[in-house]
């Protein structure tokens, strides 16, 4: 078995959720090894030895400076090919599973999105992917020659094992115009804490009830030094703009305390904080989902206990 | 301008999933079926980037002949044609999906000459597969991006934007290009009663679709085991401030 | 809320409109430890309440049903959640605009307000409506709309304030225990609870919960369409919930009601969509509720060209929301309240819509307290169906024909078209080859006129009234009946009675038991016939029947075809404890013909083996003989006021004994003679009551004028308030009334159904008694014999005067009547000489 485990990067940064993956990888083929594309990666090898990573492919063209996804797709490719390997792995984030694509494509092979288990024993692979954003399992198989998937986000945890290994550089030949499509510019908008990556999440469902009314969530946020999130049902009566949402269609993450303030829960939001550490869940209705799934519960209404909680916290820091 | 957007019919979402005693299949009894909600959105944008730009707009779907109820709801809000490739109505893989619809884009293109933009969801809200558009793209050699929360047109090219944890990534694409596209980048209007109406009385192009057997198979369908997590019940109404903060406290949160 | 106790007096399964209104109405009256509990969190448990939308249109032709609607209407407003909105029906067929003045009339009768539109003044009410697509409208300014789930709550939030229930949300059930027939206990998923009552309040899974214990609530859930279409800039300039009256597009089945900025177009032109209680979606699987499916939109978009047909702003509106909405539906479209017919303290209240929830839920709470209502149910009534009108092809066939007549126009007459030709009696053949046209009775099919008698119109073309000039009038109905009538009263008529219910009761407690029963004395000389009333808990009509003593130990129950259940329920509910009386059901082992007529002696001791002379055999009196061959009892007694007898063999010894006495029969004329005239003119010259019609639970036998001179000493059920009202004074009488015109102001003669016209003073003015209780037609019908057409009314003391002029209301229209008769005195042979010959 020879197996490549595609490290999504910007810039020479990476995620938790990358680290989640090669863990995950690791477990298939502990020979595993990485690869990064384009030379701000090489300095992430260090921590990908530490993370269990076999050996590191550090792939370097003029072409492949910043995030392209067709000709970072082909660079992996024609590693991949070029070293004879038997599977090809990657995260299902949005890069992960962008790139993981134009492989499969390119290769004229399946890719099997989104797995949280995988028998590789045999032959042929089988395993256990999600669907409806984690709401649904399926069982599949897998028969190729070279066997191509991504890891469910949060479906292991990122765990050390402190090895080392060899570093080796490959230079793709690419085609002309492989990278046509590239970032050309970047926006920041936003400083500081991310939902994406937030440690503490205050997220406001239905029961905010106005757009105007997520100003307590958004300081109770800020003294936890957490971000701000909410459920589709705030987005769609555009009271928060879609880049707070959390759930299927929305963003997927996992803090260490997500804080649901009159979120009743439905399966497509609970899917998309379900890998939360810690669920402190605020409602009225002591029956709603959220509120008996959660690890705690306060039964009151969000608009009194919000900003109560807030006022706690000033008074213990004095 | 021609804006093709590739739809796909999906059990309505918002309920949990029942999967029928075989384990085959969702029990969609009683869920009804929609568009899947980021090509909702496709199908939107398509719309307003033809109200802006003109031109005209066709929507795509593969699957069982009762899809035409969902290529009947694209159109009532907007979309000027439709085509459906049927099939027998069982789940087909990324693979043989793509390679269908890119056999009917290539039939449509060279007879009424190539779409500017084609336009997929991000991924299907039911098997989520991530690649279909992809593989569209590539096999009709477009350039291609994915997780595209705004579109600008102007001078052959595309201005393509994609969320980032801090802002955006922005992407320039030459025409014609194809787009995944994600919920977020507007809100999909409502069909109007007129618009309803309208829409009975288009024309659906169907066409036969082929499939071809990929390495990629379902065995089963299951629920995800649940979690059964005892809840602690903190206290009611604002009293319960200091015990919640008790509890940050001590999981290390403030 | 709490944790769900060990036991309970009464479990209440259901959080609502009608559970709500339940457990408020019981703790009102004094109930105590009650438990109410639903499997769906509060205050919307998912149920057809969530999503109804919450109108009242407080004016219906049933008295049963406007009344409880009016109850409902004033319990919302105490409530604060009641907003009259007004709504307007309009019409685009003049068909329909007469069904309007239908309804004027009976929202005169129950004091409503409300008035007939032209299209302009239509458009005046509702500006975006195009008026030029209607013919007119009919405006009623008491609709409103309520708030279904706040006044539970408000409901809920009574009975807690009094201690009196408890609420355990998110509790299913999953069995209930029956000891001896009578309910022991509710077994849920949280723990198992004893319970003295169980009360089932479910809606549309009121029927998968009843059968946990073995009973049936026979009723399916339907699909009610609608859509909610918005924003509208007119709409929303009104700044409130509903600024515009509501609007029934009565001849497309829809209706348009503003919410908020948005309008809620509903449907009933769908074709019928029926879900059975097992299938329907839990509340996790469901996208929206467990009542709110997916819109299946084909079924609707000929409604949607309809509604911007109406109003043309709509075509531009976004559909927002749209549902396949679940709601209970029954066999003949009324409720299912009462003790069902299976197990004793389990309790229906079923198939009840947000107008008619509060009222019905005051009703059963009275229902279980008091042993009956103040409003008499009798047409909601759990117990009325035979047993295979509980059958599951019986409720869907019934359910498709009626659903597209929710906004139909049905005539009081109107037979149905499914489910015939199931239950016929041995007879049927020879009547059918008669050209018999057969109504439902009950169950049965049942000769209503024969064509073989048209002969019989010019035979009586001198004394037959004016023919019947107005289609409605003459809908389900023929000249021939009249014919038939003065046949029998000439010489003599055959009547297939087969329809009749039958009941043996039988054992050493049956005198005992039969007494206790009935209000007359049943503890007579074996041969008897007694004719008597049977009461509620209340003083109430029950029923009236007919008991025969067969035998020292043996009684036989004669009853109503339309009544056979709900007294086979009745009968049984009482019997001892202690097995010394067995009942049973004869109904469909025997059947009857009736003979009457003045040549009806000479026509049977031809052929009967006993004297028949009124020495031997007088009236009233019950003879076991033998006529062509076939044993038969033989009861003396007549319902049309002449000689005769009822006529009793085994089912399949009826073709025998009709050949025997259709061949004794043929020297007189004999003539076939159909329920037009047993169940209508016949009686009417008689004056004689009809359970349903004059006798109901809200009149006594006093103001029936059923009252004997004499009250026995046995105790027997209602003789309490039986006892009190002899010795009050009377507050209303049934009188008989003529009609001394029926030209209508547009020179058309009109006939009067029967159908609650109210009786009105010269001045107009409704007339009500000391009970409040208003005068209306009971019964309506000609008498050739007499040369009037017939009106059957209560009348209170000071307008039961022979001689008085009122006048009738009849599709919108004055008609002069006079006071004939007062009290139980007839019209036609007022010493019942014929008879008794």
């Amino acid at each position: 078995m020879s197996t490549l485990y595609f490290v999504d990067h910007d810039r020479g940064e990476i995620t938790e959720t990358v680290l989640e993956g090669l863990t995950a990888a690791r477990a298939i083929d502990s020979a595993v090894a990485a690869v990064t594309v384009g030379a701000a990666g090489d300095g992430l090898a260090d921590k990908l030895f530490e993370y269990g990573a076999a050996a590191v492919h550090q792939i370097h063209h003029d072409e492949l400076t910043d995030y392209a996804p067709a000709a970072w797709s082909d660079a992996v490719s024609e590693l991949a090919t070029s070293v004879g390997a038997t599977a090809v792995i990657g995260v299902g984030t949005d890069r992960g599973s962008e790139v993981m694509a134009h492989v499969a494509a390119a290769m004229d092979l399946p890719l099997v999105a989104n797995c949280i288990d995988i028998d590789a024993s045999n032959d042929i692979w089988e395993m256990t992917r999600v669907r409806w954003g984690g709401s649904l399992h399926e069982r599949a198989r897998l028969e190729a020659s070279v066997k191509l998937v991504t890891i469910a986000p949060h479906s292991a945890e990122a765990t050390p094992v402190g090895a080392s290994g060899t570093v080796t550089e490959f230079v793709p030949t690419l085609g002309d115009g492989a990278a046509v499509t590239r970032i050309v510019d970047r926006v920041t908008t936003e400083e500081g804490i991310t939902l994406a990556t937030a440690p503490v999440v205050v997220s406001g469902g239905r029961g905010v009830g106005s757009a105007e009314a997520f100003a307590p969530l958004e300081e109770l946020a800020e003294l936890l030094g957490g971000a701000v999130g909410c459920s589709r049902v705030v987005t769609n009566s555009g009271w928060k703009n879609h880049k707070y949402q959390v759930g299927q269609t929305g963003t997927v993450i996992a803090p260490d305390v997500y804080i649901a303030c009159g979120i009743s829960g439905a399966i497509q939001h609970w899917v998309g904080m379900m890998a939360s550490k810690n669920v402190i869940a605020i409602n009225t209705d002591p029956l709603a989902p959220m509120v008996t799934k959660a690890e705690y519960a306060v039964i009151a209404d969000l608009h009194e206990v919000v900003p109560a909680i807030a006022a706690e916290i000033l008074r213990r820091r004095g | 301008m021609r804006i093709l957007t590739c739809v796909k019919r999906v059990p309505a979402p918002g309920a949990k999933i029942v999967v029928t005693a075989d384990g085959q299949s969702i029990d969609t009894n009683m869920l009804g079926f929609a568009v899947s909600p980021h090509e909702e959105c496709a199908a939107e944008e398509a719309i307003q980037q033809i109200e802006q730009h003109g031109g005209s707009s066709t929507v795509m779907t593969l699957g069982p002949g009762e899809a035409e109820e969902q290529l009947r709801t694209v159109i009532s809000v907007g979309i000027n044609e439709a085509v459906l490739l049927t099939t027998d109505g069982s789940d087909w893989d990324p693979m043989a999906t793509a390679r269908a619809l890119t056999a009917a884009i290539q039939e449509i293109e060279a007879s009424d000459g190539p779409f500017d933009m084609i336009f997929f969801g991000n991924e299907s809200a039911d098997s989520g597969g991530y690649q279909v558009g992809i593989r569209v793209a590539r096999a009709l050699g477009r350039p291609m991006v994915t997780g595209i929360k705004g579109v600008d047109v102007a001078d052959g090219k595309v201005t393509a934007r994609r969320d980032t944890p801090t802002g955006s990534e922005v992407y320039e694409l030459p025409l014609p290009a194809v787009l995944g596209i994600k919920e977020g980048i507007n809100l999909p209007r409502y069909p109007t009663l007129k618009g309803r109406l309208g829409a009975k009385k288009v024309e659906i192009k169907v066409m036969d679709a082929a499939h071809q057997e990929s390495g990629q198979s379902m065995v089963t369908l299951a629920a995800p085991p649940s979690q059964e997590t005892p809840t602690e019940i903190l206290g009611h109404g604002a009293d319960a401030a200091p015990a919640v903060v008790d509890v940050l406290e001590e999981i290390g949160a403030l | 809320m709490s944790d769900l106790p060990s036991s309970a007096k009464v479990v209440v399964v259901g959080a609502g409109i009608v559970g709500n209104a339940v457990v408020k109405h019981l703790a009102a009256l004094g109930w105590t430890n009650i438990l109410q509990i639903d499997k769906g969190p509060l205050p919307n448990p998912g149920g057809s309440t969530g999503h109804a939308s919450n109108f009242i249109f407080p004016v219906d032709h049933n008295k049963e049903m406007a009344m409880l609607t009016l109850d409902s209407q004033r319990q919302y407003e105490e409530m604060g959640v009641n907003t009259f909105s007004g709504g307007i029906e309009v019409a685009r067929t003049e068909e329909r605009m007469e069904e309007f003045r239908r309804r004027m009339t009976s929202a005169k009768a129950w004091g409503i307000d409300s008035e007939m539109l032209t299209p302009d003044q239509v458009k005046e009410k509702v500006p975006f409506i195009d008026e030029t697509v209607l013919v007119g409208g009919w405006y009623c300014p008491s609709v409103s709309v309520v708030d279904s789930l706040q006044a539970g709550t408000l409901m809920r939030q009574y009975a807690l304030d009094k201690g009196a229930l408890s609420i355990s949300p998110v509790t299913e059930v999953l069995n209930i225990k029956v000891e001896d027939g009578q309910v022991a206990g509710v077994e849920t998923d949280k723990g198992y609870v004893v319970a003295e009552h169980v009360v089932i309040a479910c809606g549309v899974w009121s029927p998968r919960i009843a059968e946990m214990a073995g009973a049936t609530i026979p009723l399916t859930p339907a699909v009610h369409q609608m859509i909610d279409v918005g924003p509208i800039e007119v709409l929303q300039e009104t700044n409130n919930e509903i600024g515009y009256p509501i609007v029934r597009d009565m001849d497309t089945f829809c209706y348009e009601r503003q919410t908020g900025g948005s309008m809620e177009v509903g449907s009933y032109a769908h074709r019928p969509i029926f879900h059975h209680p097992n299938t329907i979606p839990s509340i996790e699987a469901s996208r929206l509720s467990p009542t709110e499916l997916p819109l299946t939109e084909d079924d609707f978009d000929p409604q949607l060209e309809q509604a911007i047909e109406l109003m043309p702003m709509l075509g531009d509106a976004e559909i927002k929301y749209g549902i396949n909405g679940l709601l209970s539906l029954t066999p003949d479209a009324m409720p299912l309240v009462g003790e069902s017919v299976e197990v004793r303290n389990l309790w229906s209240c079923a198939a009840i819509w947000i107008k008619e929830g509060p009222g019905t839920g005051k009703a059963i709470a009275e229902w279980m307290t008091y042993g009956y209502p103040e409003i008499d149910p009798h047409a909601s009534d759990v117990s009325r169906f035979y047993e295979s009108q509980r059958s599951e092809e019986h409720i869907l066939d019934r359910c498709a024909e009626h659903f597209n007549k929710t906004y139909g126009i049905v005539h009081p007459r109107e037979q149905w078209a499914s489910r015939r030709d199931l239950h016929m009696s041995s007879l049927h053949e020879r009547t059918s080859a008669l050209g018999a046209v057969f109504f439902e009775a009950g169950k049965w099919e049942r000769p209503h006129w024969y064509e073989s008698n048209e002969g019989l119109l010019e035979k009586y073309a001198g004394q037959l009234p004016e023919a019947r000039e107005h289609e409605w009038d003459s809908r389900w109905w023929s000249p021939i009946q009249n014919a038939e009538h003065l046949a029998m009263r000439d010489s003599v008529g055959m009547v297939d009675l087969t329809a009749f219910a039958m009941f043996d009761v039988t054992g050493p407690g049956a005198v005992d038991y039969m007494n206790h029963m009935t209000v007359n004395q049943v503890d007579r000389p074996i041969g008897s016939g007694i004719y008597t009333p049977l009461l509620n808990e209340l003083g109430g009509f029950r029923s009236d029947l007919t008991v025969l003593r067969m035998g020292d130990d043996h009684y036989r129950v004669v009853t109503g075809g339309f009544d056979g259940p709900r007294d086979s329920y009745w009968f049984q509910k009482w019997l001892p404890v202690d097995g010394s009386v067995t009942f049973e059901d004869i109904t469909d082992q025997v059947c009857t013909v009736g003979v009457w007529g003045p040549n009806a002696r000479k026509l049977v001791e031809k052929v009967a083996d006993g004297d028949v002379s009124n020495d031997a055999f007088p009236y009233g009196k019950v003879r076991e003989m033998n006529i062509g061959g076939v044993a038969v009892t033989m009861l003396r007694i007549s319902y049309v006021g002449e000689l005769g007898w009822e006529i009793t063999c085994a089912m399949e010894d009826g073709p025998a004994l009709w050949d025997a006495l259709w061949e004794a029969g043929q020297e007189f004329g004999v003539a076939p003679i159909g329920a037009g005239v047993y169940g209508t003119s016949g009686r009417l010259e008689k004056g004689y009551r009809l359970m349903g019609a004059e006798l109901e639970s809200e009149y006594n036998p006093v103001e029936a004028g059923l009252a004997r001179p004499r009250v026995k000493s046995a105790d027997f059920i209602g003789k309490a308030a039986y006892l009190k009202a002899r010795d009050e004074e009377v507050a209303a009488q049934v009188c008989t009334l003529t009609v001394e015109s029926h030209r209508s102001s547009s020179g058309v003669s009109r006939q009067m159904m029967g159908g609650n016209e109210p009786i009105l003073t010269l001045d107009g003015e409704r007339i009500l008694d000391s009970h409040g209780r208003v005068s209306r037609v009971t019964s309506a019908g000609m008498g050739p014999s007499v040369g009037r057409y017939l009106l059957l009314a209560y009348l209170p003391p000071e307008h039961a005067v022979e001689g008085t002029d009122l006048q009738v209301m009849y599709q919108n229209e004055l008609f002069p009547v006079k006071v004939a008769r007062v009290g139980s005195q007839p019209l036609f042979d007022p010493d019942d000489d014929r008879m008794k010959v």
